[in-house]
Protein backbone atom coordinates (compact mmCIF):
# COMPACT_ATOMS: atom_id res chain seq x y z
CA UNK A 1 0.00 0.00 0.00
CA UNK A 2 2.02 3.15 -1.33
CA UNK A 3 1.81 6.17 0.60
CA UNK A 4 3.24 9.54 -0.02
CA UNK A 5 4.58 12.54 2.07
CA UNK A 6 4.44 15.48 0.45
CA UNK A 7 6.81 18.18 2.50
CA UNK A 8 7.48 21.83 2.04
CA UNK A 9 10.82 22.83 1.31
CA UNK A 10 12.00 25.60 4.08
CA UNK A 11 8.44 26.17 4.71
CA UNK A 12 8.09 29.80 6.14
CA UNK A 13 11.26 30.71 4.20
CA UNK A 14 9.32 29.71 0.97
CA UNK A 15 6.23 31.37 2.16
CA UNK A 16 8.28 35.16 2.69
CA UNK A 17 9.58 34.47 -0.73
CA UNK A 18 6.50 33.41 -2.78
CA UNK A 19 5.81 37.16 -1.85
CA UNK A 20 9.00 38.48 -2.08
CA UNK A 21 11.36 37.60 -4.72
CA UNK A 22 13.97 39.80 -3.45
CA UNK A 23 15.01 36.80 -1.26
CA UNK A 24 15.19 34.52 -3.71
CA UNK A 25 18.53 33.17 -3.54
CA UNK A 26 19.51 35.13 -0.35
CA UNK A 27 20.23 33.82 2.83
CA UNK A 28 16.89 33.88 4.89
CA UNK A 29 16.20 33.20 8.73
CA UNK A 30 12.37 33.18 10.17
CA UNK A 31 12.62 33.86 14.02
CA UNK A 32 10.22 32.38 16.52
CA UNK A 33 7.72 34.23 18.64
CA UNK A 34 9.56 37.28 19.95
CA UNK A 35 12.17 37.06 17.82
CA UNK A 36 13.82 34.78 19.74
CA UNK A 37 15.57 32.13 17.96
CA UNK A 38 15.42 30.60 14.22
CA UNK A 39 13.15 28.38 13.59
CA UNK A 40 13.12 28.40 9.43
CA UNK A 41 15.97 28.28 6.92
CA UNK A 42 16.81 29.20 3.76
CA UNK A 43 19.56 26.67 1.98
CA UNK A 44 21.87 29.19 1.89
CA UNK A 45 21.65 29.73 5.90
CA UNK A 46 21.80 26.16 6.53
CA UNK A 47 25.02 26.20 4.30
CA UNK A 48 26.52 28.89 6.72
CA UNK A 49 26.42 26.86 9.75
CA UNK A 50 23.31 28.19 11.37
CA UNK A 51 21.71 25.58 13.69
CA UNK A 52 17.82 25.06 13.95
CA UNK A 53 16.49 26.69 17.01
CA UNK A 54 19.55 28.96 17.24
CA UNK A 55 19.12 32.05 19.16
CA UNK A 56 19.03 35.31 17.27
CA UNK A 57 21.18 37.32 19.79
CA UNK A 58 23.75 34.84 19.37
CA UNK A 59 23.86 34.85 15.72
CA UNK A 60 23.11 38.67 15.31
CA UNK A 61 26.70 39.49 14.16
CA UNK A 62 27.56 36.65 12.37
CA UNK A 63 24.66 37.56 10.84
CA UNK A 64 25.09 41.06 9.83
CA UNK A 65 28.77 39.84 8.31
CA UNK A 66 27.18 37.25 5.42
CA UNK A 67 23.83 39.52 4.77
CA UNK A 68 21.64 37.10 6.56
CA UNK A 69 18.30 38.51 6.13
CA UNK A 70 16.12 37.52 9.32
CA UNK A 71 12.46 37.95 9.10
CA UNK A 72 10.17 38.02 12.04
CA UNK A 73 7.32 35.08 11.97
CA UNK A 74 4.20 35.79 10.21
CA UNK A 75 1.73 33.10 11.06
CA UNK A 76 -1.14 34.37 9.15
CA UNK A 77 0.58 34.02 5.90
CA UNK A 78 1.99 30.55 6.65
CA UNK A 79 -1.36 29.53 7.77
CA UNK A 80 -3.32 30.37 5.14
CA UNK A 81 -0.63 29.20 2.63
CA UNK A 82 -0.70 25.88 4.37
CA UNK A 83 -4.44 25.49 3.95
CA UNK A 84 -4.33 26.29 -0.08
CA UNK A 85 -1.15 23.50 -0.62
CA UNK A 86 -3.45 20.76 1.72
CA UNK A 87 -6.55 21.63 -0.04
CA UNK A 88 -4.63 21.03 -3.60
CA UNK A 89 -2.98 17.69 -1.90
CA UNK A 90 -7.09 16.88 -1.60
CA UNK A 91 -7.80 16.37 -5.22
CA UNK A 92 -4.43 13.67 -5.02
CA UNK A 93 -5.76 11.32 -3.11
CA UNK A 94 -9.31 10.29 -1.17
CA UNK A 95 -7.22 10.18 1.85
CA UNK A 96 -4.82 12.48 3.30
CA UNK A 97 -3.39 12.98 6.73
CA UNK A 98 -2.27 16.74 7.31
CA UNK A 99 0.80 15.57 9.72
CA UNK A 100 2.20 19.57 10.09
CA UNK A 101 1.99 22.80 9.11
CA UNK A 102 3.70 21.91 6.38
CA UNK A 103 3.68 17.53 5.76
CA UNK A 104 1.01 16.14 4.55
CA UNK A 105 0.47 12.17 3.71
CA UNK A 106 -1.37 10.75 1.15
CA UNK A 107 -2.89 7.31 0.72
CA UNK A 108 -1.87 6.14 -3.63
CA UNK A 109 -3.29 2.63 -2.23
CA UNK A 110 -4.44 1.02 -5.70
CA UNK A 111 -2.50 3.54 -8.14
CA UNK A 112 -0.95 2.03 -10.86
CA UNK A 113 3.01 1.50 -9.14
CA UNK A 114 4.67 2.17 -12.54
CA UNK A 115 4.00 5.41 -12.33
CA UNK A 116 3.68 6.39 -9.07
CA UNK A 117 7.02 8.81 -10.12
CA UNK A 118 5.28 10.58 -12.52
CA UNK A 119 2.00 11.27 -10.25
CA UNK A 120 4.52 12.59 -7.45
CA UNK A 121 6.19 15.37 -10.26
CA UNK A 122 2.67 16.01 -11.36
CA UNK A 123 2.26 16.67 -7.66
CA UNK A 124 5.09 18.40 -7.09
CA UNK A 125 4.88 20.83 -9.80
CA UNK A 126 1.32 21.58 -9.42
CA UNK A 127 1.75 22.99 -5.67
CA UNK A 128 5.06 25.30 -7.31
CA UNK A 129 2.55 26.67 -10.13
CA UNK A 130 -0.85 27.05 -7.89
CA UNK A 131 1.16 28.70 -4.41
CA UNK A 132 4.32 29.43 -5.79
CA UNK A 133 6.05 26.94 -2.82
CA UNK A 134 8.68 23.93 -3.53
CA UNK A 135 7.43 20.96 -2.23
CA UNK A 136 9.43 17.44 -2.51
CA UNK A 137 7.44 13.78 -2.52
CA UNK A 138 8.93 10.65 -0.72
CA UNK A 139 6.91 7.50 -1.55
CA UNK A 140 7.39 4.18 0.10
CA UNK A 141 5.32 1.49 1.84
CA UNK A 142 4.82 2.42 5.11
CA UNK A 143 4.64 5.64 6.65
CA UNK A 144 7.96 5.69 8.17
CA UNK A 145 9.91 4.97 5.02
CA UNK A 146 7.81 7.60 3.54
CA UNK A 147 9.23 9.86 5.51
CA UNK A 148 12.89 8.77 5.05
CA UNK A 149 11.96 8.87 0.98
CA UNK A 150 11.16 12.19 1.37
CA UNK A 151 14.74 13.16 3.24
CA UNK A 152 16.42 11.49 0.59
CA UNK A 153 14.28 13.22 -2.19
CA UNK A 154 15.28 16.43 -0.28
CA UNK A 155 18.54 16.05 -0.42
CA UNK A 156 18.82 14.27 -3.79
CA UNK A 157 20.13 11.18 -2.29
CA UNK A 158 17.80 8.81 -4.73
CA UNK A 159 15.24 9.63 -7.08
CA UNK A 160 15.42 12.98 -9.07
CA UNK A 161 13.94 16.21 -8.85
CA UNK A 162 12.34 15.96 -5.35
CA UNK A 163 10.25 12.41 -5.77
CA UNK A 164 11.77 9.56 -4.75
CA UNK A 165 10.21 6.17 -5.06
CA UNK A 166 11.57 3.08 -2.54
CA UNK A 167 9.12 1.18 -4.43
CA UNK A 168 11.47 1.53 -7.37
CA UNK A 169 14.31 0.77 -5.78
CA UNK A 170 16.25 -2.98 -5.20
CA UNK A 171 16.82 -4.37 -1.95
CA UNK A 172 20.16 -3.96 -2.39
CA UNK A 173 20.15 -0.26 -3.59
CA UNK A 174 17.98 0.50 -0.72
CA UNK A 175 20.62 -1.26 1.87
CA UNK A 176 23.11 1.26 0.39
CA UNK A 177 20.84 4.22 1.08
CA UNK A 178 19.83 3.22 4.40
CA UNK A 179 23.95 2.60 4.86
CA UNK A 180 24.29 6.19 4.61
CA UNK A 181 22.02 7.43 6.36
CA UNK A 182 22.08 8.22 10.65
CA UNK A 183 20.19 6.63 12.47
CA UNK A 184 18.67 9.63 13.81
CA UNK A 185 16.94 10.59 10.60
CA UNK A 186 14.50 7.66 10.81
CA UNK A 187 10.78 9.11 12.28
CA UNK A 188 10.69 8.81 16.05
CA UNK A 189 14.03 8.33 17.12
CA UNK A 190 15.14 11.34 19.36
CA UNK A 191 18.31 12.34 21.19
CA UNK A 192 17.96 9.93 23.79
CA UNK A 193 16.96 6.85 21.56
CA UNK A 194 20.15 7.56 19.08
CA UNK A 195 22.47 7.47 22.05
CA UNK A 196 21.31 4.39 23.07
CA UNK A 197 21.23 2.77 19.96
CA UNK A 198 24.45 3.90 19.32
CA UNK A 199 25.89 2.52 22.26
CA UNK A 200 24.85 -0.93 20.75
CA UNK A 201 26.59 -0.20 17.65
CA UNK A 202 22.94 0.74 16.04
CA UNK A 203 24.95 4.24 14.24
CA UNK A 204 22.95 3.55 10.64
CA UNK A 205 18.79 3.35 9.64
CA UNK A 206 20.49 0.28 7.79
CA UNK A 207 21.68 -1.36 11.31
CA UNK A 208 18.26 -0.43 13.13
CA UNK A 209 16.41 -1.88 9.75
CA UNK A 210 18.26 -5.05 10.39
CA UNK A 211 17.77 -5.02 13.90
CA UNK A 212 16.01 -7.95 15.31
CA UNK A 213 12.12 -6.55 16.65
CA UNK A 214 11.94 -8.16 19.40
CA UNK A 215 15.31 -7.68 20.98
CA UNK A 216 14.06 -3.71 20.17
CA UNK A 217 11.35 -3.95 22.05
CA UNK A 218 12.53 -5.50 25.10
CA UNK A 219 15.45 -2.50 25.26
CA UNK A 220 13.24 0.51 23.70
CA UNK A 221 9.43 -0.27 23.45
CA UNK A 222 7.22 -1.51 21.58
CA UNK A 223 6.90 1.97 19.23
CA UNK A 224 10.66 1.60 19.02
CA UNK A 225 9.63 -2.09 17.49
CA UNK A 226 6.97 -0.91 15.48
CA UNK A 227 9.11 1.23 13.60
CA UNK A 228 12.05 -1.40 13.24
CA UNK A 229 9.03 -3.42 11.32
CA UNK A 230 7.87 -0.27 9.31
CA UNK A 231 11.22 0.32 8.22
CA UNK A 232 10.95 -3.33 6.74
CA UNK A 233 7.73 -2.24 4.95
CA UNK A 234 5.31 -3.47 7.82
CA UNK A 235 3.09 -1.19 7.87
CA UNK A 236 2.51 -0.41 11.54
CA UNK A 237 1.01 3.09 11.76
CA UNK A 238 -2.43 4.15 10.28
CA UNK A 239 -3.44 7.31 8.40
CA UNK A 240 -4.92 9.41 11.39
CA UNK A 241 -7.57 11.07 8.70
CA UNK A 242 -8.60 14.74 8.83
CA UNK A 243 -11.66 15.30 10.85
CA UNK A 244 -10.94 13.94 14.45
CA UNK A 245 -11.12 16.76 16.94
CA UNK A 246 -8.49 17.68 18.96
CA UNK A 247 -8.08 16.71 22.69
CA UNK A 248 -6.86 19.92 23.78
CA UNK A 249 -7.10 23.71 22.42
CA UNK A 250 -3.80 25.52 23.45
CA UNK A 251 -3.14 28.70 22.93
CA UNK A 252 0.18 30.72 25.19
CA UNK A 253 2.92 33.06 24.24
CA UNK A 254 5.78 34.47 25.85
CA UNK A 255 5.42 38.73 26.53
CA UNK A 256 7.69 40.69 24.30
CA UNK A 257 8.47 42.26 27.55
CA UNK A 258 8.30 41.29 31.15
CA UNK A 259 4.97 42.47 32.78
CA UNK A 260 4.29 42.29 36.88
CA UNK A 261 0.70 43.73 37.33
CA UNK A 262 -2.38 41.65 38.12
CA UNK A 263 -3.53 43.97 34.97
CA UNK A 264 -1.69 43.05 32.41
CA UNK A 265 -1.62 39.52 32.83
CA UNK A 266 -5.49 39.55 32.84
CA UNK A 267 -5.22 41.32 29.43
CA UNK A 268 -3.04 38.20 27.96
CA UNK A 269 -5.38 35.54 29.32
CA UNK A 270 -8.28 37.24 28.05
CA UNK A 271 -7.12 37.49 24.69
CA UNK A 272 -5.49 34.05 24.87
CA UNK A 273 -9.14 32.58 26.08
CA UNK A 274 -11.12 34.67 23.39
CA UNK A 275 -8.29 32.93 20.48
CA UNK A 276 -9.02 29.34 22.26
CA UNK A 277 -12.98 29.97 22.24
CA UNK A 278 -12.82 31.07 18.14
CA UNK A 279 -11.08 27.50 17.63
CA UNK A 280 -13.03 25.56 19.78
CA UNK A 281 -16.34 27.12 17.74
CA UNK A 282 -14.70 26.56 14.80
CA UNK A 283 -14.11 22.63 15.61
CA UNK A 284 -18.15 22.74 16.97
CA UNK A 285 -16.69 21.50 20.54
CA UNK A 286 -17.63 22.75 24.27
CA UNK A 287 -14.51 22.57 26.81
CA UNK A 288 -15.64 21.39 30.83
CA UNK A 289 -12.11 23.02 31.99
CA UNK A 290 -9.63 26.04 31.68
CA UNK A 291 -6.25 25.41 32.54
CA UNK A 292 -4.42 28.81 32.87
CA UNK A 293 -0.54 29.02 33.38
CA UNK A 294 1.81 31.84 33.99
CA UNK A 295 5.43 32.10 34.51
CA UNK A 296 8.73 33.91 35.03
CA UNK A 297 12.03 33.66 32.37
CA UNK A 298 13.25 30.56 33.49
CA UNK A 299 16.89 31.68 31.51
CA UNK A 300 16.76 34.44 33.80
CA UNK A 301 18.36 32.78 36.79
CA UNK A 302 19.16 35.88 38.84
CA UNK A 303 15.48 36.77 39.10
CA UNK A 304 12.99 34.90 41.60
CA UNK A 305 11.02 31.94 40.00
CA UNK A 306 7.56 31.33 40.11
CA UNK A 307 5.54 28.74 37.85
CA UNK A 308 1.76 27.89 38.34
CA UNK A 309 -1.13 26.27 37.12
CA UNK A 310 -4.89 25.85 37.65
CA UNK A 311 -7.61 24.37 36.17
CA UNK A 312 -11.00 25.56 36.85
CA UNK A 313 -13.54 23.41 35.95
CA UNK A 314 -16.81 24.36 33.97
CA UNK A 315 -20.42 23.41 32.74
CA UNK A 316 -19.37 22.68 29.45
CA UNK A 317 -19.49 25.54 26.95
CA UNK A 318 -17.97 27.73 24.12
CA UNK A 319 -19.33 30.98 25.14
CA UNK A 320 -16.10 33.41 24.98
CA UNK A 321 -17.66 35.37 28.36
CA UNK A 322 -17.83 32.29 30.54
CA UNK A 323 -14.72 30.65 29.19
CA UNK A 324 -13.05 34.05 30.26
CA UNK A 325 -14.78 34.68 33.68
CA UNK A 326 -13.20 31.01 34.66
CA UNK A 327 -10.18 31.89 33.19
CA UNK A 328 -9.97 34.91 35.28
CA UNK A 329 -10.63 32.91 38.81
CA UNK A 330 -8.05 30.88 38.08
CA UNK A 331 -5.43 33.56 37.38
CA UNK A 332 -6.50 35.49 40.33
CA UNK A 333 -6.26 32.31 42.67
CA UNK A 334 -2.72 31.77 41.23
CA UNK A 335 -1.04 35.04 40.84
CA UNK A 336 1.27 36.51 43.20
CA UNK A 337 3.02 39.98 43.30
CA UNK A 338 6.48 40.74 43.13
CA UNK A 339 7.75 38.62 40.14
CA UNK A 340 8.60 39.61 36.61
CA UNK A 341 6.21 37.54 34.30
CA UNK A 342 7.24 36.11 31.02
CA UNK A 343 4.42 33.80 29.76
CA UNK A 344 1.13 33.02 30.16
CA UNK A 345 -1.24 30.73 28.51
CA UNK A 346 -4.83 29.09 28.31
CA UNK A 347 -5.82 25.57 27.73
CA UNK A 348 -9.31 24.31 26.97
CA UNK A 349 -9.78 20.44 28.13
CA UNK A 350 -12.25 17.85 28.39
CA UNK A 351 -13.79 18.85 24.68
CA UNK A 352 -16.16 17.04 23.40
CA UNK A 353 -18.97 17.70 20.91
CA UNK A 354 -21.25 20.66 21.48
CA UNK A 355 -24.89 19.15 21.86
CA UNK A 356 -23.55 15.78 23.25
CA UNK A 357 -23.77 16.94 26.96
CA UNK A 358 -25.86 16.63 29.41
CA UNK A 359 -28.13 19.61 30.41
CA UNK A 360 -27.61 20.92 34.00
CA UNK A 361 -31.40 21.52 35.69
CA UNK A 362 -30.15 25.00 36.44
CA UNK A 363 -29.62 25.86 32.81
CA UNK A 364 -30.62 28.54 31.54
CA UNK A 365 -31.78 27.79 27.77
CA UNK A 366 -32.77 31.60 26.50
CA UNK A 367 -29.51 32.98 28.33
CA UNK A 368 -27.96 29.48 26.47
CA UNK A 369 -29.98 30.58 23.09
CA UNK A 370 -28.79 34.35 23.43
CA UNK A 371 -25.60 33.20 24.12
CA UNK A 372 -24.96 31.14 20.90
CA UNK A 373 -26.20 33.90 18.95
CA UNK A 374 -23.58 36.56 20.44
CA UNK A 375 -20.62 33.90 19.61
CA UNK A 376 -21.37 34.17 16.16
CA UNK A 377 -22.22 37.75 15.50
CA UNK A 378 -18.58 38.13 17.14
CA UNK A 379 -16.91 34.88 15.14
CA UNK A 380 -18.33 36.38 11.99
CA UNK A 381 -17.62 40.39 12.47
CA UNK A 382 -13.82 39.15 13.89
CA UNK A 383 -13.89 36.81 10.30
CA UNK A 384 -15.14 39.70 7.96
CA UNK A 385 -13.42 42.88 9.37
CA UNK A 386 -10.41 41.08 10.61
CA UNK A 387 -9.49 39.53 13.60
CA UNK A 388 -9.74 41.04 17.18
CA UNK A 389 -12.02 43.59 15.64
CA UNK A 390 -14.54 42.64 18.25
CA UNK A 391 -13.02 40.93 21.12
CA UNK A 392 -13.70 41.33 25.58
CA UNK A 393 -12.97 44.60 27.16
CA UNK A 394 -11.16 42.69 29.53
CA UNK A 395 -8.17 41.61 26.69
CA UNK A 396 -7.40 45.28 27.05
CA UNK A 397 -6.16 47.99 24.66
CA UNK A 398 -2.86 48.20 25.91
CA UNK A 399 -1.24 45.30 25.47
CA UNK A 400 1.49 45.70 27.36
CA UNK A 401 2.67 41.85 27.21
CA UNK A 402 2.39 41.48 23.18
CA UNK A 403 4.60 39.87 20.81
CA UNK A 404 7.86 41.28 19.73
CA UNK A 405 7.64 41.10 15.52
CA UNK A 406 10.11 44.20 14.85
CA UNK A 407 10.70 42.41 11.31
CA UNK A 408 7.50 40.91 9.94
CA UNK A 409 6.29 41.08 6.46
CA UNK A 410 3.00 41.97 5.27
CA UNK A 411 -0.45 39.91 5.67
CA UNK A 412 -0.50 39.34 1.75
CA UNK A 413 -3.21 36.74 1.47
CA UNK A 414 -5.28 37.31 4.12
CA UNK A 415 -5.23 41.33 4.72
CA UNK A 416 -6.74 43.86 2.14
CA UNK A 417 -4.32 46.44 3.30
CA UNK A 418 -1.02 44.62 2.87
CA UNK A 419 -1.86 43.26 -0.56
CA UNK A 420 1.49 42.53 -2.66
CA UNK A 421 2.06 45.74 -5.25
CA UNK A 422 2.74 45.28 -8.95
CA UNK A 423 3.99 48.42 -10.40
CA UNK B 1 -29.60 18.76 19.82
CA UNK B 2 -33.55 20.01 20.15
CA UNK B 3 -34.05 19.81 15.99
CA UNK B 4 -36.34 23.05 17.23
CA UNK B 5 -33.38 25.10 17.63
CA UNK B 6 -32.28 24.94 14.29
CA UNK B 7 -34.67 27.06 12.99
CA UNK B 8 -34.92 30.71 14.00
CA UNK B 9 -37.43 31.16 16.73
CA UNK B 10 -39.79 33.99 17.16
CA UNK B 11 -39.93 33.85 21.42
CA UNK B 12 -43.15 34.21 22.71
CA UNK B 13 -42.95 36.79 25.60
CA UNK B 14 -43.42 35.05 28.80
CA UNK B 15 -43.77 36.25 32.73
CA UNK B 16 -41.96 33.64 34.79
CA UNK B 17 -42.88 31.13 32.72
CA UNK B 18 -40.40 29.07 30.70
CA UNK B 19 -39.87 30.32 27.64
CA UNK B 20 -41.11 28.54 24.38
CA UNK B 21 -39.67 28.89 21.24
CA UNK B 22 -41.88 28.18 17.79
CA UNK B 23 -39.98 27.47 14.53
CA UNK B 24 -40.65 29.68 11.71
CA UNK B 25 -40.59 28.09 8.70
CA UNK B 26 -38.70 29.35 5.72
CA UNK B 27 -41.32 27.20 3.30
CA UNK B 28 -45.28 28.32 4.05
CA UNK B 29 -47.66 25.51 3.87
CA UNK B 30 -49.21 26.01 0.83
CA UNK B 31 -52.81 26.36 1.41
CA UNK B 32 -53.75 28.55 -2.15
CA UNK B 33 -52.55 28.55 -5.32
CA UNK B 34 -48.82 27.51 -5.01
CA UNK B 35 -45.68 30.11 -5.86
CA UNK B 36 -45.12 29.71 -9.71
CA UNK B 37 -41.67 30.42 -9.15
CA UNK B 38 -40.56 28.27 -6.19
CA UNK B 39 -39.26 25.52 -9.10
CA UNK B 40 -36.90 27.60 -10.22
CA UNK B 41 -35.03 28.94 -7.02
CA UNK B 42 -31.41 29.24 -7.03
CA UNK B 43 -28.43 30.41 -5.04
CA UNK B 44 -27.35 33.98 -4.94
CA UNK B 45 -24.90 34.78 -7.45
CA UNK B 46 -21.36 34.94 -6.03
CA UNK B 47 -18.97 37.31 -7.02
CA UNK B 48 -16.60 35.02 -5.28
CA UNK B 49 -17.56 32.38 -7.34
CA UNK B 50 -17.88 34.78 -10.55
CA UNK B 51 -13.99 35.53 -10.12
CA UNK B 52 -12.48 33.16 -8.02
CA UNK B 53 -12.85 30.07 -9.61
CA UNK B 54 -10.14 28.48 -8.19
CA UNK B 55 -9.52 29.37 -4.83
CA UNK B 56 -6.70 27.89 -3.89
CA UNK B 57 -4.31 28.85 -6.40
CA UNK B 58 -5.61 32.81 -6.34
CA UNK B 59 -4.36 35.65 -4.73
CA UNK B 60 -4.99 39.82 -4.72
CA UNK B 61 -2.38 42.05 -5.49
CA UNK B 62 -2.74 45.85 -5.42
CA UNK B 63 -2.11 48.18 -8.94
CA UNK B 64 0.38 51.04 -8.46
CA UNK B 65 1.08 53.84 -10.68
CA UNK B 66 -0.31 54.33 -14.59
CA UNK B 67 1.46 51.65 -17.26
CA UNK B 68 -1.62 49.69 -17.74
CA UNK B 69 -4.44 52.44 -17.55
CA UNK B 70 -5.02 51.73 -21.61
CA UNK B 71 -5.80 48.13 -20.10
CA UNK B 72 -8.46 49.84 -17.66
CA UNK B 73 -6.04 49.16 -15.20
CA UNK B 74 -5.26 52.21 -12.58
CA UNK B 75 -3.53 52.93 -9.54
CA UNK B 76 -5.02 51.57 -6.46
CA UNK B 77 -6.85 48.58 -8.80
CA UNK B 78 -7.34 45.74 -6.96
CA UNK B 79 -5.94 42.68 -9.58
CA UNK B 80 -6.89 39.14 -9.51
CA UNK B 81 -4.09 36.73 -9.84
CA UNK B 82 -4.75 33.14 -10.98
CA UNK B 83 -1.25 31.14 -10.78
CA UNK B 84 -2.82 28.23 -11.75
CA UNK B 85 -3.66 29.87 -15.50
CA UNK B 86 -0.81 28.97 -18.15
CA UNK B 87 0.29 32.38 -19.50
CA UNK B 88 0.02 32.39 -23.11
CA UNK B 89 0.61 35.93 -25.58
CA UNK B 90 -1.68 38.14 -24.93
CA UNK B 91 -2.72 37.66 -21.35
CA UNK B 92 -1.95 40.31 -18.75
CA UNK B 93 0.44 38.68 -16.57
CA UNK B 94 2.26 39.79 -13.09
CA UNK B 95 6.00 39.15 -13.69
CA UNK B 96 9.69 39.17 -11.85
CA UNK B 97 11.35 41.85 -13.41
CA UNK B 98 14.71 42.56 -11.45
CA UNK B 99 13.19 41.17 -8.49
CA UNK B 100 9.79 42.87 -7.96
CA UNK B 101 6.83 42.03 -9.35
CA UNK B 102 5.12 44.05 -11.85
CA UNK B 103 2.19 44.10 -13.96
CA UNK B 104 2.05 44.17 -18.27
CA UNK B 105 0.76 42.65 -20.86
CA UNK B 106 2.70 39.35 -22.31
CA UNK B 107 3.51 39.38 -25.83
CA UNK B 108 5.42 36.24 -27.52
CA UNK B 109 6.75 36.23 -31.39
CA UNK B 110 8.59 33.90 -32.67
CA UNK B 111 11.33 33.69 -29.73
CA UNK B 112 10.77 37.27 -28.47
CA UNK B 113 9.23 37.36 -25.74
CA UNK B 114 8.30 40.80 -24.79
CA UNK B 115 6.20 42.64 -21.84
CA UNK B 116 4.29 45.67 -22.61
CA UNK B 117 3.10 48.01 -20.72
CA UNK B 118 -0.24 49.91 -22.14
CA UNK B 119 0.15 53.61 -21.62
CA UNK B 120 2.64 54.91 -24.73
CA UNK B 121 4.43 56.95 -21.95
CA UNK B 122 6.45 54.02 -20.62
CA UNK B 123 8.52 51.83 -22.64
CA UNK B 124 8.46 48.15 -23.69
CA UNK B 125 10.44 45.36 -21.40
CA UNK B 126 11.93 43.30 -24.37
CA UNK B 127 13.62 40.11 -22.82
CA UNK B 128 17.12 39.13 -23.89
CA UNK B 129 18.34 36.06 -25.10
CA UNK B 130 19.06 33.60 -22.87
CA UNK B 131 17.27 35.69 -20.37
CA UNK B 132 14.34 33.79 -18.49
CA UNK B 133 10.77 35.44 -17.90
CA UNK B 134 9.33 34.43 -14.71
CA UNK B 135 5.31 34.76 -14.57
CA UNK B 136 4.08 34.98 -11.19
CA UNK B 137 0.69 34.94 -12.37
CA UNK B 138 -1.80 35.64 -14.81
CA UNK B 139 -4.53 38.89 -13.88
CA UNK B 140 -8.28 37.61 -14.23
CA UNK B 141 -9.76 40.57 -13.63
CA UNK B 142 -9.26 43.68 -12.05
CA UNK B 143 -12.03 44.93 -8.91
CA UNK B 144 -12.54 48.68 -9.10
CA UNK B 145 -14.71 50.22 -5.89
CA UNK B 146 -16.17 53.91 -6.00
CA UNK B 147 -17.17 54.46 -2.55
Amino acid sequence: MPIALVDCNNFYVSCERAFNPKLEGKPVVVLSNNDGCAVARSNEVKALGIKMGEPWFKMEKFAKQHGIIALSSNYALYGDMSARVMSILSNFSPRQEMYSIDECFLDLAGFPEESLIAYGLTIRQTIKRHTGLPVCVGIASTKTLAKLANHCAKKGLAGEEGVCDFGRLSDDELGTVFSSLPVNEVWGVGRRITEKLQSMGIHTVQALRTSSPELIRQRFSIVLERTVLELNGVSCIELDQVGVPQQQILVSRSFGQTVTALDDLMESISFFTTRAAEKLRRDGSVAGNVCVYVRTNPFKESDPQYDRSIVVPIIATDDTSKLTHAAMTGLKAIYRIGYQYKKSGVMLMALEPKGQQQGSLFDDVAEDGRADQRMKVMDAINQRMGKGSITLASSGIKQRWAMRRENKSPNYTTEWGELPVVM
Amino acid sequence: MNPLTQFPSIQLPALGVPPIFAPLFSHKVPAGFPSPADDYVEGRLSLDQHLVPHKDSTFFVRAKGSSMIDAGIFDGDLLVVDKSIEPVSGHIVIAVIDSELTVKRLHRQGDQVTLKPENPRFKDIILKEGQELQVWGVVTSTVKKFI
